[in-house]
């Protein structure tokens, strides 16, 4: 039992780590006021062309550094959309997403064609820093992007948003851009700021899981994570440490139906019924934890001065 | 020497010309008032000075050096500071966050350093707040305090104040009177915007009066009177008031209403002990600044804001505590101040004009699509509405969608019509027709009660005024005996007349 519950939360971080970046990624753009609806996209496209340049390069971090510059890119287009052009953010984020899915299949097709077995390359090793205490082991053998995840995107997130001139203007362009201007804050560069470290950290959650995670690229190997990571920055409040716990729930609630689905329990109901509990899990988390949150007051809305 | 002159200000939106070739000059260590009434220009003209809007022709010096103010950013680097009429503050934030913001010291914030120096600051300058707390949780009086330290805590030597007063309860306008007072000695120069003239007297030293967006003096406060002040501000000449006058001592009284007090969207009291008699076949027009009670006592009589004392009685049927429908059954015609908000945009004419009566057109829950239509087209005719039965009434000009309102409204005869601003922004030929369809009214035997900012619109339609000020009935007149001086005067609150 002992076993099964450490490698449960062994799993739960691993599982947790993509949806984590994507979620603080969420955050960043949230709390500056823009939705950022091409996070599916963002991360789609992060997972493959990471995958494809360490495929070509045969460096996995150069795949990786590839892959965050792409999400600082289509941020930086949804802040030209949003931010400048003024457009609607749900359409410009759902556009993005189909552009980034679009673009990504064509690619894959061009260069893999229609093969059966999807392609694979060596993934990133796991960091095992306590490899003579197997319990201890088979909780801290992790990614090195788990451990910064956790351990540096977090708490960076928290301190950047609290306690530095920087996440005070993100705040505030979030809550009241009148107000942010009038101050001399400069509404837009603060937004487009935001919305480059935001797509940057969705497309390393993408990149996360075809080069560390799984070492392929599939069709379905987002699978509605950024959805998730959507409903999580809900559930979080818009906190990044409460939207980790967030992401450790829905992790947590993967990793367990996987074992449930594996350990041949007889049944009588069909798996795909395991498949939906993180689904209904966060669905649940977030009506409880949603009744009071409180959106960044100017989500959504565009600035203009006139 | 000035410390800010403004040299040929001009500034349009579209059509509209709201500063048209502006001088303003402020000296320093004055306060100087900004003063006009609603629409005249003022807070443009500050905006301009604040780098928010972009003036189309005209210069600005600060301390006689020619200055370019693109943004907040440049105004504040060049020692100018404004408080906007809705407050610039991050609700929840904290009172020195919202001051340091944009202005930190580094990029890494120390909560404990920043509040202190905001600390300090607020004891430099006497303005009693705690930096500590979240302006979510402040009194409107405090933000206030927040907004002023936030400019002075960026170095400013010129203050803007945007209609500071309005906001504020009596006692609070006396402590910023003293804080205003108390900046100015230390040679702090501050603009402040207002229409209301007993304070302008009080506490400015000069006056630049706006009128329709035009400069029409700058004088010293102490050379004027407040009646002359009024003139300056509202001064319009002889009115051509060509209307039959008639006598309606005998007519019964329609609209009566007793000791109505009622509260504005914050809470404050907006309405106090306001008695009204409107008769039959009169039109009883209510003049005064905008902002001091107009909306909610239009809103009181229609029963779309819950009054908090008092009665309002139809030909002798109290309507208090009635829904907005059951003020329409009863005999109440509403024509919304806001002209979108008694339409819906992207419905037919034909669906507008049915939207208020749909249980008369519908048989057996389904909707008469054809009696509908055949009363629209009737209306289309009658109203002259110049729009097809089944465009969507957001396409309309403003003019058209004002007669859809008033078809919509006249049409049921009501017994009182209450008309909040029927014809701001129409153009000369729409405003004619809707005050035609509104003497009609009258002479059908309605009972009236125009409440407009235009006194030119009062004085042509109305058989007596009321003045509104500060949500109380400061005097009312036969139209014979008003004149523009003497209702300027009672509008400003500077005197009352009972
Ligand atoms: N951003 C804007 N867009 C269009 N019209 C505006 C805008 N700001 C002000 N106006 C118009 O300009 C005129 C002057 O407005 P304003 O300067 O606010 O007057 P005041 O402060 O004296 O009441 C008004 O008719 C107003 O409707
Ligand atoms: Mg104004």
């Amino acid at each position: 039992m002992e076993i099964f519950i450490i490698n449960l939360i062994g799993a739960t971080l691993r599982v947790s780590t993509p949806i984590l970046l994507a979620a603080i990624g969420e955050t960043y753009a949230e709390r500056a006021g823009i939705l950022n609806l091409g996070i599916e996209g963002t991360m789609f496209f992060g997972a493959f062309i990471g995958f494809f340049v360490a495929d070509k390069s045969g460096s996995l971090w150069l795949g990786f550094l590839v892959a965050v510059l792409s999400g600082v890119v289509f941020g930086l287009l949804m802040a030209l959309l949003t931010v400048t052009l003024g457009v609607n953010q749900h359409v410009s984020g759902l556009g993005i997403t189909m552009l980034c899915t679009g673009l990504s299949l064509f690619a894959f097709r061009l260069n893999y064609g229609g093969r059966s077995i999807p392609p694979s390359i060596e993934s990133f090793q796991q960091l095992a820093p306590f490899k003579n205490i197997p319990w201890l082991n088979t909780l801290t053998e992790q990614y090195l992007l788990t451990y910064v995840a956790f351990l540096v995107i977090v708490p960076l997130a928290w301190w950047l948003l609290y306690r530095t001139s920087f996440g005070l203007k993100i705040r505030s362009v979030g809550e009241n851009p009148e107000a942010a201007d009038a101050a001399g804050v400069n509404v837009f560069a603060v937004r487009y700021a935001a919305l480059a470290i935001g797509g940057g950290l969705m497309a390393a959650g993408g990149a996360f899981l075809s080069l560390a995670q799984l070492g392929a690229f599939t069709h379905g190997i987002i699978a509605g994570r950024g959805w998730v990571a959507i409903a999580i920055v809900i559930f979080g409040n818009w906190n990044p440490v409460r939207a980790m716990w967030g992401a450790l729930i829905f992790g947590g609630t993967s990793a367990l139906q996987l074992r449930l689905q594996t350990m041949g329990l007889q049944l009588p109901i069909p798996y795909e019924t395991f498949l939906a509990l993180p689904y209904i899990v966060t669905i649940i988390a977030l009506v409880l934890a949603g009744r009071n949150a409180s959106y960044p007051a100017a989500l959504l809305k565009p600035y203009r001065r006139e | 020497m000035y410390i800010v002159d403004m040299l040929g200000i001009t500034k349009t939106f579209g059509e509209l010309v709201a500063n048209d070739n502006v001088d303003f000059q402020l000296r320093k260590g004055e306060i100087h008032a900004l003063l006009g009434e609603n629409g005249a220009g003022k807070t443009t003209l500050m905006r301009i000075l604040y780098g928010l809007y972009r003036p189309d022709t005209g210069i600005i010096k600060v301390a006689e050096q020619p200055v370019e103010i693109h943004s907040p950013k440049d105004a504040i680097a060049n020692g100018i500071g404004m408080v906007t009429q809705h407050f610039a503050l991050v609700p929840p934030l904290s009172v020195a966050e919202n001051i340091v913001l944009g202005n930190t010291d580094g990029f890494v914030v120390n909560r404990a350093a920043m509040e202190a120096k905001v600390a300090a600051a607020a004891d430099r300058f006497g303005i009693v707040i705690d930096p500590k707390s979240l302006v979510r949780h402040l009194a409107v009086g405090q933000r206030q305090r927040v907004e002023i330290l936030k400019a002075l805590y960026r170095n400013a030597r010129v203050l803007i104040l945007d209609e500071p007063t309005a906001v504020l309860v009596p006692q609070e306008v006396d402590a910023l009177f003293e804080t205003l007072n108390r900046l100015k000695a230390d040679g702090l120069s501050v603009i402040f915007i207002s229409h209301k003239l007993h304070e302008v007297t009080q506490i400015t030293d000069r006056v630049t009066v706006l009128r329709d967006g035009k400069l029409i003096g700058t004088v010293d406060t102490k050379d004027m009177s407040q009646s002359q002040l009024a003139a300056m501000m509202v001064g319009r000449e002889t009115f051509g008031v060509t209307r039959k006058d008639e006598q309606h001592e005998q007519q019964p009284v329609t609209l009566r209403i007793d000791n109505l007090c009622a509260k504005n969207d914050q809470g404050m009291p907006a309405l106090t002990n306001v008695c009204l008699e409107v008769k039959a076949g009169e039109i009883l027009g209510i003049a005064g600044v905008g902002g001091n009670g107009q909306k909610e006592l239009a809103e009181s009589l229609c029963g779309v804001r819950d009054c908090a004392s008092g009665s309002i009685q139809l030909a002798g049927k109290e309507l208090i505590g009635k829904t907005p429908a059951g003020f329409t059954q009863a005999g109440v015609g509403r024509i919304p101040e806001d002209r979108h908000e008694g339409m819906v945009g992207d419905l037919t004419v034909t669906e507008n004009l049915a939207l208020e009566h749909l249980n008369e057109y519908t048989r057996s829950g389904v909707l008469d699509h054809k009696a509908i239509r055949t009363r629209a087209e009737e209306l289309i005719h009658q109203f002259q509405i110049k729009a097809r039965p089944n465009d969507p009434v957001r396409t309309l000009s403003g003019g058209n969608m004002q007669k859809v309102l008033l078809a919509r409204v006249l049409s049921r005869n009501p017994k009182a019509v209450i008309v909040p601003q029927p014809t701001r922004g129409l153009d000369v030929g729409a405003t004619d027709y809707v005050r035609q369809q509104l003497l009609e009214q009258r002479d059908r035997g309605a009972a009236i009660l125009l409440i407009s900012e235009d006194l030119d619109e009062i004085l042509a339609l109305s058989d007596r005024i009321a003045v509104i000020y500060e949500g109380e009935i400061v005097g009312i007149l036969p139209a014979g005996e008003a004149t523009p001086e003497r209702l300027g005067l009672l509008m400003s609150g500077a005197v009352k007349e009972h």
